[in-house]
């Protein structure tokens, strides 16, 4: 039923109180919203304030970016390994270029820029955002960077900057050991979207120490702070922020002993490693023939790369860590520790008929060595006493041995990839090739050939341990922890190895024409070389082959020989034979540490004989590259001959 | 409403109090435009001045005229508009494009600013004349529909939906005050919101825009939600105390567009905080409560709805700006009244204010005939 409701009856009164509740209800709703507003505007400003804010100052302020100074590299005794240089550099704005056209015209005259350059430089500017800055040109001398500075005024976006470039004084002989740097790839600045990875002058480490250590050394970047407008209009220069230098890294290298070592090697194509016996300290790691990291970290010619590319001696490959050679009779040491592990009376003599029968077949020994006990089997290298050795302690208890000493392990030092090489055992063949473990593997083995493959690193630390008796782990920073427990042997059986390999060099052995000149200070050591590929009847790859087939050569020692400090592996590759390439490097760089001059007077000779210092030589190869290339290719014979091992 | 230090007699000459606030507040948008400027009377101070010097006469001229002038020229003065808004949309179909002003040479005369104070005076004039008895039946609602809705359409063909809401908007006021049943509001309401989507529908692109940017104006930061963003982000850096006169950045640098004109709020919260956003919507409130004020004393029907009507008008100016500035309303362009820089808006207010002050001083005159 619909509810009839009375027509409400209007007058004057009722009329005048209806507008009285009416305007009432119409004047709180005024007030209402005038609190609502109110209250916006407080959440606004007062809540929010700190959001706001700081969106209006990323509006105001617009910032360009100084990269950091990159933390210094020192060596153990704070000599700089690498520093920062002054650089005088131009870039340009891109929102104060006014004639751009005009303004490259001017640049061109004043600094002489190549098409390419200016070609480089417009593509750039077609790419740039707002007041990202783009580089004309770095590395200018005061001449031309004062010929821009001066016109400054009259070329609006040229910006004339003092930046810092890498500069690495020791050059080629610390290339592989610290790495390079250079400007971060487009792959790096995707990844990171970081603004700093594309501003001018910005370096990353690109190899070694520099790229696995790039987040201490970096630092923080500073920023020139600038009023603008909505429209990208400069008003005035805000404070900049100073850059954060990177850390300051020191390393255990010896700067002295690297660079010497560096020039030592000579127009080899080697390895040479120092480790300090008392704590694991690497002193000197040398891969040569190398790069200038300074070229590299100024950007490198595409000429300069072909050449370091083509060169058969490999100057890109950090050879202490990335190569990987069979140790040969360096390995000796390890077979003997495994006999003495094992039990064996270290005065058993063996027969040496010159060679050892397994089954049909005749292993050889380098001569014919008649009785021989543990130390004589050491200072004369017998093959046959090892090969009876490996026999009867068996190919675990070897390779057991071998890992003891360092051998097959990767340490926990910043380069970007180690190899740790191969320690051969039944189980690893049967993984490996899926086949059963031979008698003649052991063999080979026994005497560092075959399966085994090291690591000049490797080795040094295997020299390390004989001489120190204790599991020393090899460290590069200055503040990584010392690792150094005994090894798993009694200390007067190390001994016996120890005077075994005393006996190679200063003895009857076969180093003795590399012993130390030194008043009472010994070395012992061990030499080694290793067949590159296997060559029929025995004979052995020397002058008569091609470089690159002709035997390594190696050599382990260490200093003094009593009581031993300093720990020392040299691989010359192709270089023969370890006693007459690799021992007498060991013995120069050994004496380095304990007399200088008399090492510096050495080097003095053999650098007079192969053309000057490392500097002098790579700018010479560098010109004689560059004409070689401009005619056809010289006869394979001549280019071997500039080659051969010192 | 006594003010102690003006003798009353005085007071009741002459509305000092009002004049007072109004100066106040003009005064204090003169600043701002001169901060805008970059700390300079040119381009927009000085001109705005004068037009405020101007316009200030003017209210003070109509409020000599008495209450009986506005209840006789409501009506003509109300058809005269709207044939001018017509002429406006003719012409403007001549010339194409959005046209809202005739041109007479020497001022560009835009009709649709005259019609929010003109469908006030028209309304209430209607219902005063409106039988007492009718004010409930049929007959009290479609004519006012019709007053409304005719400028409203024009308004929003030229297209400016900030007026054409305006118009609704005040003629809705009045019509609510009238006495009209409470049904037909709240049904209005309903019917309405039912209608939003179709009349979305119906709007120009821009103005769709507007709308979708203001429910979500991050999603274009640089585009059209750019407004918004940068009027909030003016508001909000300014903080409670602001960052000094002369030193908004947002305003001086160009990232707040039409800091001068519809934007100019935010231009003023930047560099005197939440403290003077406070004093200046206490000062627009003071002076809406001063006209409800006007209207709760006054002694007719007519005089009632025309000064509540009158001072919603300039509330709705008010609110509609500052909703906008602070991203609580789509971006609409009506101006914040006595502080932007423009004449129509200013004469506009002015004109409602010298009605209010004429009002309220007839009310006076006559003494306490109710």
């Amino acid at each position: 039923m619909k509810r009839t409701r009375p027509p409400r009856v209007v007058t004057e009164a009722t009329q005048a109180f209806s507008f009285a509740r009416r305007s009432f209800v119409l004047g709180g709703a005024q007030l209402g919203l005038g609190a609502l507003l109110v209250g916006r505007m407080g959440w606004l400003s007062v809540a929010e304030n700190e959001r706001y804010s700081l969106l209006a100052e990323s509006n105001r302020v617009n910032m360009t970016l100084v990269p950091p100074r990159r933390g210094w590299i020192v060596d153990r005794y704070g000599q700089p390994i690498a520093t920062n240089r002054a650089d005088f550099r131009i870039d340009l704005i891109p929102e104060r270029l006014r004639d751009r056209d005009a303004t490259i015209a001017a640049l061109r005259r004043l600094i002489g820029l190549t098409d390419e350059d200016v070609a480089r430089i417009l593509q750039d500017l077609e790419d740039a955002r707002g007041y990202q800055p783009v580089q004309v040109a770095t590395n200018l001398d005061w001449d031309r960077f004062a010929a821009v500075s001066v016109r400054q005024a009259d070329l609006p976006g040229v910006a004339p900057v003092r930046g810092w470039s890498r500069h690495y004084p020791d050059g080629a002989a610390v290339g592989h050991l610290i790495g390079y740097v250079g400007p971060a790839s487009a792959k790096q600045y995707e990844e990171t979207r970081d603004p700093l990875y594309i501003t001018p002058g910005f370096k990353i480490g690109k190899d070694g120490i520099e790229k696995v250590l790039e987040d201490r050394l970096r630092g923080r970047p500073g920023a020139k702070r600038v009023e603008v407008t909505a429209r990208g209009r400069p008003v005035r220069e805000l404070t900049d922020r100073p850059d954060v230098a990177g850390q300051q890294l020191k390393l255990t290298i010896d700067a002295g002993l690297q660079l010497y070592a560096a020039r030592r090697l000579g127009n080899t194509s080697g390895s040479v490693v120092v480790i300090d016996t008392l704590s694991g300290d690497i002193l000197a790691m040398v891969s040569m023939p190398s790069y200038d990291p300074n070229s590299f970290s100024d950007g490198i010619s595409h000429d300069e790369w072909d050449m370091l590319s083509s060169d058969e001696r490999i100057p890109l490959t950090n050879k202490t860590v990335q190569g990987l050679y069979p140790p040969g009779s360096t390995f000796k040491p390890a077979t003997a520790l495994a006999a003495l592990r094992a039990g064996v009376d270290p005065e058993r003599t063996v027969n040496c008929p010159g060679g050892y029968q397994l089954g049909n077949r005749f292993f050889r020994c380098l001569g014919r060595h008649g009785p021989v006990n543990l130390h004589r089997a050491i200072a004369k290298s017998c093959n046959t006493y090892f090969y009876t050795m490996g026999r009867e302690v068996g190919m675990d208890g070897v390779a057991a041995a071998a890992r003891e000493l360092g051998l097959g392990a990767e340490y926990p030092l910043p380069f970007p990839s180690q190899r740790y090489g191969t320690v051969p055992d039944p189980a690893w063949k049967q993984r490996r090739f899926d086949q059963a473990w031979t008698q003649s593997d052991t063999l080979n083995a026994s005497i560092g050939q075959g399966y085994i493959l090291t690591s000049p690193l490797q080795l040094a630390v295997q020299a390390a341990r004989i001489a120190s008796g204790r599991a020393l782990v090899p460290r590069i920073l200055a503040n990584a922890p010392i690792v150094a427990p005994p090894l798993d042997v009694p200390t007067e059986r190390i001994g016996l190895i120890r005077s075994g390999m005393d006996e190679v060099v200063n003895g009857a052995g076969t180093a003795v024409r590399s012993r130390l000149q030194l008043d009472g200070i010994r070395m012992g050591g061990k030499t080694g070389t290793a067949q590159v590929r296997r060559i029929a009847g025995g004979a052995r790859g020397g002058l008569n082959v091609p470089w690159k087939y002709r035997d390594h050569g190696l050599f382990i020692g260490f200093a003094p020989v009593d009581n031993p400090r300093y720990a020392a592996s040299v691989v010359i590759e192709h270089g023969m034979s370890g006693s007459g390439a690799a021992a007498p490097v060991a013995r120069d760089v050994l004496t380095y540490l304990f007399d200088p001059p008399q090492a510096m007077e050495t080097l003095s000779r053999f650098e007079a004989e192969w053309g000057g210092d490392i500097e002098t030589r790579m700018a010479a190869q560098a010109v004689a590259w560059k004409a070689a290339k401009a005619e056809p290719p010289p006869a394979e014979a001549d280019a071997d001959t500039g080659r051969r091992p010192a | 409403m006594r003010l102690s230090i003006v003798p009353a007699r005085i007071a009741g000459a002459f509305p000092w109090r009002i004049i007072l606030l109004v100066l106040a507040i003009g005064g204090f948008g003169l600043t701002v435009l001169y901060s805008a400027a970059g700390g300079s009377i040119s381009p927009w101070a000085f001109t705005q001045g004068l037009r405020f010097a101007v316009f200030t006469g003017l209210a003070i001229a109509l409020s000599r005229l008495r209450e009986e002038f506005w209840s006789a020229i409501a009506l003509p003065g109300y058809a005269i508009t709207l044939v001018l808004l017509f002429a406006v949309e003719l012409a403007g179909a001549v010339r194409g494009g959005s046209q809202r002003w005739i041109d007479l040479g020497f001022i560009r005369l835009q009709p649709s600013e005259f019609m929010k104070p003109g469908i006030v005076l028209a309304l209430a004039a209607f219902y005063a004349r409106l039988p007492i008895g009718q004010i409930r039946t049929i007959t009290a609602v479609w004519p006012a529909a019709l007053l409304i809705g005719m400028p409203a359409a024009l308004v929003m063909l030229q297209p400016d939906l900030g007026t054409a809401l305006m118009i609704c908007a005040g003629g809705g006021v009045v019509m609510f005050l009238a006495g009209l049943p409470m049904r037909l509001f709240v049904g209005g309401a309903l019917a309405l919101a039912a209608a939003l989507p179709i009349a979305f529908s119906m709007l120009h692109d821009y103005q769709r825009n507007r709308v979708l940017i203001f429910l979500d104006p991050e999603a274009d930061p640089l585009g059209t939600g750019y407004h918004i963003s940068q009027s909030k982000i003016a508001i909000g850096s300014g903080g409670l105390f602001g960052k000094g006169f002369l030193n908004g950045t947002q305003s001086h640098l160009d990232y707040l567009p039409e800091g001068h004109t519809d934007f100019v709020f935010a231009t003023m919260a930047e560099e005197w905080g939440l403290v003077g956003g406070v004093l200046l919507i206490g000062g627009f409130l003071l002076l809406i409560r001063w006209g409800m004020r006007v209207s709760a004393r006054a002694p007719n029907r007519f005089s009632r709805l025309t000064a509540a009507g009158l001072a919603s008008t300039i509330f709705f100016y008010v609110a509609i700006n500052l909703m906008m500035v602070m991203g609580l309303a789509p971006v609409v362009g009506i101006p914040l009244p006595l502080v932007s820089f423009g004449g129509s808006a200013m004469m506009t207010v002015m004109i409602c204010i010298g009605i209010l002050m004429s009002l309220d001083r007839s009310a006076r005159g006559m003494g306490s005939a109710r």
